[in-house]
C-alpha cells in the first residue's frame, strides 16, 4: 500500500469488489443456468439460486450431447485437451531449443535466424491461414491431431521469452560446466532446464489457455464430429437454425469448458510463486 | 602434478585488438603464481586462455609436457574458481562439488569419498545438503574451492576469487587459500588486481600492464627492485613517489637543487641528463639530518592508526611520507627527509626502465 488512510482503502476495496462483480456475474449466471431445465431459462424468469437439474444436465452434456449436435462433451473435452497440451508442450520444446541455439551457439547467420523468428511475431495464424490450410491439407493432415497442433506450435513469443531468460544466466555458469566436463547437451539438461522451470511454467499456462481457446483453426480443418473441440461444440449448440437452442446444455458445456484452464491456472500458480520465491539467479 | 609453460602467447580479439601481446612465462610445478595488474591489462584473458575458455590466437600453452592449445577445458586437467563463484544455483553443495566427477564417470563411492574429504578440509561438512543461496559469501567461496579440489587437477586457476567478499573475510580467505595450496602442493595461477593479495599469496609474482609482462620475480624482489616505473608505482601502498631530477655524476643525482646519493645507479650516465627518482613513502626517514636529505612542504596528514601519512610537495612534485604515529607532531609544516642511498630507485624518463647497476 502506498497510502494507508481508511478512505483510500475503502475506495480501493470498492473498486476491487466492483471489478469482481463485473467479471464474476456472467460466470455465476452460466453456472446457475446449467442447473435448470430449458423452459425455466427461456421464459426469462430464471432465479439466481441453484435449480435441481444439475445432475441431469451434466450427465447428459458429458455423455450424450445436445439434441441436434450429438457429440458428448467428454469427447470434445478430450479433443481440446489433446490439442491444448500438444500446443503447450510443443511450443515449449521448440522455443526452448531455438532460444538455446540462438543464445549459446555461434553459427553463421545467427542474427538472421533470430530476426526471422522475431518477424514471425507479425504473422499469427489468422494472417497466414490460407497457405497454412493448403499445406496441412496437402499433407493429408485434415481431421488429425497433428494437423490441429502442428501449425500452432511455432512461436516467436516463447523463443523470445526463453532468450531473455537465458541472457540473464551468468556466462560463468556455462564456463564452470565446460570445465566440469559438461557438453552442450549436458549443460542444457543439467543446468539450463532446471533453472528454466519457472519460465516453462509461465509459458505452459499461457499456451495451454491459448490452445484450449482456439476457434478458427479447428473450425477450418476438422470436419468429422469426432474431432470437434469444445469451443466449436458450444458455438454449434448456440447457433441452431430450426430448433430451439438448448440453453441449459450450452451453459453446462460452457462451465465444463472453463474448468481445465481454471485448474491449470490454480495448480500452476502455486508452482509459479514457489519458483519466484526460491529461485535466485 | 605439472607446471605451466607459456610461449609468446597472444590474444587478438575481433577488430584487431591485441589483449595479450606475446607473453612467455614458466610456472614451476607446485608453485603459486599470481598475475597482477590494473584492469584491462590482459591478466584475466591470459588465465582464461590457460583454462581453455578463450581461444589462443598465437603461441603455445603447455600444461606439463602437453601442448593444450586445441584441448577442451574439461580435458586440460585444470579446475577454476570464478569471481562470482558460478555455483549451480539449483544443486545442493554436495551436487555442486560432485558434478564434475559425475560427468567424468567417477564411481559413486569414490565421488562420495572425495567430496567428504574436500568438505572436511574446507569445514563445510554441515552445509552439504544446502543450496548455494542459503550460504554466505565466504561459504560459497569455500564450496567453489571444494569443487576445484575434488577434481584433483594438475593446476588450480583463480580468477579474482576474493573480490566479492568484504575486507575482513578477504584477509581470512586469503590465508586459507595460501594454506590450502601449501598443503595440496598443486600448481596455482591466481589473477588479482589487489597488490596486497598478490604480495602475500605468491611464490612468483607476475606484474602485467597493457597485455605484456612488466616484471616476474619473487614478491620481495619485485618490491625491492622494480624493473620499471609502472611496477614501482603499482606494487607498494601507498605507491612510490616519483620525482624528476638530473644526473650529477656517478652515484649522485639532484632533485630540485638538493643532491642525494644513490647506491644502485647505472654507470656512464651523462651528467645533466634528466632522470626519474623513486622513493617509497616508508623508506624515507622524516626528521633528522643525514648525508643526503630532501626538504618537504607538508599539506595535510592522514591518520592510519599505527602510522600517519604526510602529504605534501618535494621540489614541486607530490610526495607522501609514512611515519609512525607520534613520531612527528601533526601540525608539522616543513620536514627534512633523510634518504638512505640504498633505497633510491632510478628510472629512465623515456623508456621508464630501471637505471640500476647492470
Amino acid at each position: 500500500m502506498v497510502e494507508n488512510r481508511p478512505f483510500t482503502q475503502f475506495m480501493a476495496y470498492l473498486t476491487l469488489a466492483l471489478g469482481i462483480v463485473i467479471v464474476v456475474f456472467p460466470v455465476y449466471l452460466a453456472i446457475m443456468a446449467s442447473t435448470f431445465d430449458a423452459a425455466t431459462i427461456v421464459n426469462g424468469n430464471m432465479p439466481l439460486t441453484p435449480g435441481d437439474q444439475a445432475g441431469e444436465n451434466y450427465s447428459r452434456a458429458l455423455f450424450y450431447g445436445g439434441k441436434l449436435a450429438r457429440e458428448p462433451v467428454s469427447m470434445m473435452m478430450m479433443n481440446s485437451m489433446i490439442m491444448a497440451l500438444g500446443i503447450a508442450f510443443g511450443k515449449i520444446l521448440i522455443s526452448i531449443l531455438s532460444a538455446y541455439a540462438v543464445v549459446y551457439f555461434k553459427f553463421p547467420f545467427r542474427k538472421t535466424a533470430f530476426w526471422v523468428i522475431f518477424i514471425t511475431l507479425m504473422l499469427p495464424v489468422e494472417v497466414r491461414i490460407y497457405p497454412t490450410y493448403k499445406i496441412v491439407a496437402d499433407l493429408g493432415l485434415l481431421d488429425t491431431y497433428t494437423g490441429l497442433i502442428m501449425p500452432l506450435i511455432a512461436s516467436a513469443t516463447g523463443t523470445l521469452l526463453f532468450r531473455q531468460f537465458f541472457m540473464t544466466i551468468p556466462d560463468e555458469l556455462l564456463e564452470a560446466s565446460k570445465i566440469d566436463g559438461a557438453g552442450a547437451f549436458r549443460f542444457f539438461k543439467d543446468t539450463l532446464l532446471p533453472l528454466s522451470m519457472t519460465t516453462i511454467a509461465a509459458l505452459f499456462v499461457i499456451q495451454f489457455i491459448y490452445g484450449w481457446n482456439q476457434y478458427l483453426w479447428p473450425l477450418l480443418i476438422t470436419t468429422k464430429s469426432s474431432m470437434q473441440t469444445i469451443v466449436i461444440g458450444i458455438k454449434k449448440m448456440i447457433t441452431t437454425t430450426d430448433a430451439l437452442t438448448e440453453w441449459q446444455i450450452a451453459m453446462t458445456t460452457a462451465v465444463l469448458a472453463m474448468l481445465p484452464p481454471v485448474l491449470v491456472v490454480v495448480f500452476m500458480q502455486r508452482l509459479f510463486v514457489k519458483g519466484l520465491v526460491e529461485t535466485e539467479k | 602434478m605439472a607446471g605451466v609453460t607459456l610461449d609468446t602467447v597472444r590474444k587478438i580479439y575481433a577488430g584487431n585488438v591485441e589483449a595479450v601481446k606475446g607473453v612467455s612465462l614458466g610456472i614451476e610445478d607446485g608453485s603459486f603464481c599470481v598475475l597482477v595488474g590494473p584492469s584491462g591489462c590482459g591478466k584475466s584473458t591470459l588465465l582464461r586462455m590457460i583454462a581453455g575458455l578463450e581461444t589462443i590466437s598465437g603461441g603455445e600453452v603447455k600444461i606439463g609436457e602437453r601442448v593444450v592449445n586445441q584441448v577442451e577445458p574439461a580435458d586440460r586437467d585444470i579446475a577454476m574458481v570464478f569471481q562470482n563463484y558460478a555455483l549451480y544455483p539449483h544443486m545442493t553443495v554436495y551436487d555442486n562439488m560432485a558434478y564434475g566427477l559425475k560427468n567424468r564417470g567417477t564411481p559413486k563411492d569414490e565421488i562420495e569419498k572425495r567430496v567428504k574429504e574436500a568438505a572436511r578440509i574446507l569445514a563445510i561438512e554441515s552445509f552439504l545438503a544446502r543450496k548455494p543461496r542459503q550460504l554466505s559469501g565466504g561459504q560459497r567461496q569455500r564450496v567453489a574451492m571444494g569443487r576445484a579440489i575434488v577434481r584433483k587437477p594438475q593446476v588450480f586457476l583463480f580468477d579474482e576469487p576474493l573480490s566479492n567478499l568484504d575486507a575482513k573475510l578477504r584477509v581470512q580467505m586469503r590465508v586459507e587459500i595460501k594454506r590450502l595450496q601449501r598443503a595440496l602442493g598443486v600448481t596455482s595461477i591466481y589473477v588479482t588486481h589487489d597488490q596486497v593479495e598478490a604480495m602475500t599469496l605468491s611464490d612468483k609474482l607476475v606484474v602485467m600492464s597493457g597485455g605484456q609482462i612488466e616484471q616476474v620475480g619473487s614478491p620481495a624482489d619485485v618490491y625491492r627492485r622494480p624493473e620499471t616505473r609502472f611496477v614501482a608505482t603499482f606494487i607498494g601502498s601507498p605507491p612510490m613517489n616519483i620525482l624528476s631530477g638530473t644526473v650529477e655524476g656517478p652515484g649522485r643525482v639532484s632533485v630540485g637543487g638538493q643532491s642525494i646519493a644513490v647506491t644502485d645507479m647505472r654507470e656512464g650516465l651523462t651528467p645533466g641528463s634528466a632522470i626519474e627518482v623513486g622513493l617509497r613513502p616508508e623508506d624515507v626517514q622524516a626528521g633528522g639530518a643525514a648525508a643526503s636529505s630532501l626538504s618537504m612542504d607538508v599539506d595535510f596528514v592522514e591518520e592510519l592508526g599505527a602510522t600517519q601519512l604526510f602529504h605534501g610537495k618535494v621540489a614541486g612534485s607530490e610526495f607522501v611520507v609514512q611515519a609512525s604515529t607520534g613520531q612527528l607532531p601533526a601540525d608539522t609544516r616543513k620536514l627534512m627527509l633523510a634518504v638512505d642511498p640504498a633505497n633510491v630507485h632510478l628510472f629512465d624518463p623515456q623508456t621508464t626502465k630501471r637505471l640500476g647497476r647492470v
